[in-house]
């Protein structure tokens, strides 16, 4: 964290705060991520305990989110944040949106783990896993980036998304050809497809956690900007 | 995004390359420092600084205690020859005119370059002969003129309405705001130039505070000011650009909404985030 700089402040108890938003954030993060390992985990294993688990622990998540945002709030209107403390508290309130709705999605193809797949249509739900595992890899990233606000690793997570997009590209073009093929599963494929959707959306949302981090580093906004942009921008030219 | 949808455009305004900031250069200059060195007995209080201060903006200066801030808003009407042992180098110019030249009418200087102070100073005299003042000095004797005078002032100072049925009490019957609104508002009835403001918050109430804060948006039309505070969200409210000022030198001198999100310096992060140096 010693990007961050935290423990300087004069105002001891200003650190303290900042501190303990940001290990709520990380906490949240944790979170995040188990949700989706569960629930890839359930799709794969057709464990519907699981899937149920995931279910009820989303609330978890949405009561942190809340936590954040208030305590954010405070700090804006108690300590007035400057430069990359203000940049900071802003990141976090930005990404904390993103993560709560990683934590929907994830969610929702949990609920597709709670279907009833006979055995010829199991192999859709196995279709998702190479788009799944890259996708968690890419939030254990972008989450451990955010943990030591490294730029570089951000960056590196925003790159991954372009294959994301291909795996889901693929895997559509698969699902189609399933429902071409034998058009009364297609109920089932649609929901197969749904969780691909929210796959490739959570590799979307990591992308934007990713343009906090570079934010909060370089004090640059690289939302919607061209790749060599952003690319100089984390270099620091 | 997608790889099957259309590509989007990236937007051409190239969100993170364009640079909003205000620049110094876009400006005209009013006042234009030249390797100020200004030393009291052997202390340099100012080792070797360099600006500009734009013309019909508000720059603030800040800095901790010590830093040089008020020393060097002092160089701007040579407040500073009052002071024993102390001797300057370099150039002040203001329009372009040195005004550390020997020929230099310093008493004409500070009419062109008017100074609020942190304790508000009125004379024990009525509101009226505190704004009138400077223009009898200058022998402006005419009852009609002064009237005028006074009276556009504190509206300038926004002082008139709560004074305008008491005009010849006592200034200090006045609270703190007021009397420092009175001080501004005598200030620019001898209408300067500049208006350099020291500290002129700092001993006021909040609603006093934001008051004067919004007068000097209300002066910045017709006046150049350079104010010195210790309330750094002051000067992040008030001011165009913001120089930040650290052991007699000039750390960092930009845009005020750039100076409080990403300065450049490191020295000016720590001091404005609160962090030891």
């Amino acid at each position: 964290m010693d990007k961050l700089n935290l423990g300087k402040h004069i105002s001891g108890k200003f650190s303290a705060e900042l501190s303990s938003v940001m290990s709520k954030v990380l906490a949240m993060g944790g979170l995040v991520e188990k949700q989706l390992t569960d629930a890839l985990m359930a799709i794969q294993l057709n464990d519907k305990e699981l899937a149920d688990r995931v279910l009820q622990s989303d609330n978890k998540i949405n009561q942190l989110e809340l936590e954040i945002d208030s305590a954010c709030t405070r700090i804006i209107a108690k300590r007035q944040p400057t430069a990359s403390d203000l940049r900071l508290v802003l990141a976090i309130l930005k990404a904390i949106s993103d993560l709560e709705r990683i934590g929907d999605e994830s969610e929702h193809i949990a609920r597709v783990a709670l279907k009833n797949f006979n055995k010829e249509q199991e192999h859709l739900l196995v279709s998702l896993e190479n788009l799944g595992q890259h996708v968690l890899v890419m939030l254990r990233q972008v989450l451990d980036a955010f943990a030591r606000m490294d730029e570089d690793a951000a960056f590196e997570v925003h790159q991954l998304d372009a294959t994301a997009d291909r795996q889901y590209e693929a895997l559509t073009r698969l699902l189609m050809t399933y429902m071409m093929e034998d058009s009364r599963s297609i109920p089932k494929i649609m929901d197969v497809m749904w969780s691909a959707r929210s796959l490739e959306r959570i590799g979307d949302r990591c992308q934007n956690v990713a343009e906090y981090i570079i934010y909060f580093v370089r004090g640059k906004d690289v939302r919607h900007a061209s790749p060599e942009l952003m690319k100089n921008t984390v270099q620091g030219r | 995004m997608l790889a099957n949808e259309p590509q989007k455009p990236v937007i051409n305004t190239q969100l993170a390359s364009v640079d909003e900031s205000k620049k110094l250069t876009d400006f005209e200059t009013k006042f234009e420092v030249k390797n100020l060195r200004l030393k009291y007995g052997d202390d340099e209080a100012l080792k070797g600084i360099n600006l500009q201060i734009p013309k019909n903006k508000v720059t603030a200066f800040i800095g901790p205690s010590g830093c040089g801030k008020s020393t060097l808003l002092r160089c701007f009407n040579r407040m500073n020859d009052l002071v024993d042992n102390c001797t300057v180098e370099g150039e002040v110019l203001l329009d372009g005119e040195n005004i550390y030249a020997p020929k230099v009418d310093v008493a004409e200087l500070r009419r062109r370059v008017g100074m609020v102070f942190q304790k508000p100073n009125p004379f024990p005299k009525s509101i009226y002969e505190n704004v009138a003042y400077g223009l009898r000095l200058q022998g402006v004797n005419d009852r009609r003129t002064l009237a005028e005078v006074v009276e556009n002032s504190l509206r300038g100072a926004a002082l008139w309405d709560e004074v305008k049925d008491r005009l010849h009490d006592n200034a200090f019957g006045l609270s703190g705001g007021q009397q420092q609104r009175l001080v501004i508002a005598r200030a620019i009835a001898i209408e300067p130039e500049v208006l350099l403001l020291d500290e002129p918050a700092s001993a006021l109430d909040p609603i006093s505070t934001l008051k004067i804060e919004e007068l000097i948006d209300e002066l910045k039309d017709k006046y150049t000011i350079a104010i010195v505070t210790h309330n750094m969200q002051q000067a992040a409210r008030v001011s165009d650009f913001t120089a930040f000022l650290y052991m007699g030198q000039l750390v960092e001198h930009a845009d005020t909404n750039v100076l409080f999100t990403t300065p450049g310096s490191k020295q000016t992060e720590d001091y404005i985030t609160g962090r030891y140096g």
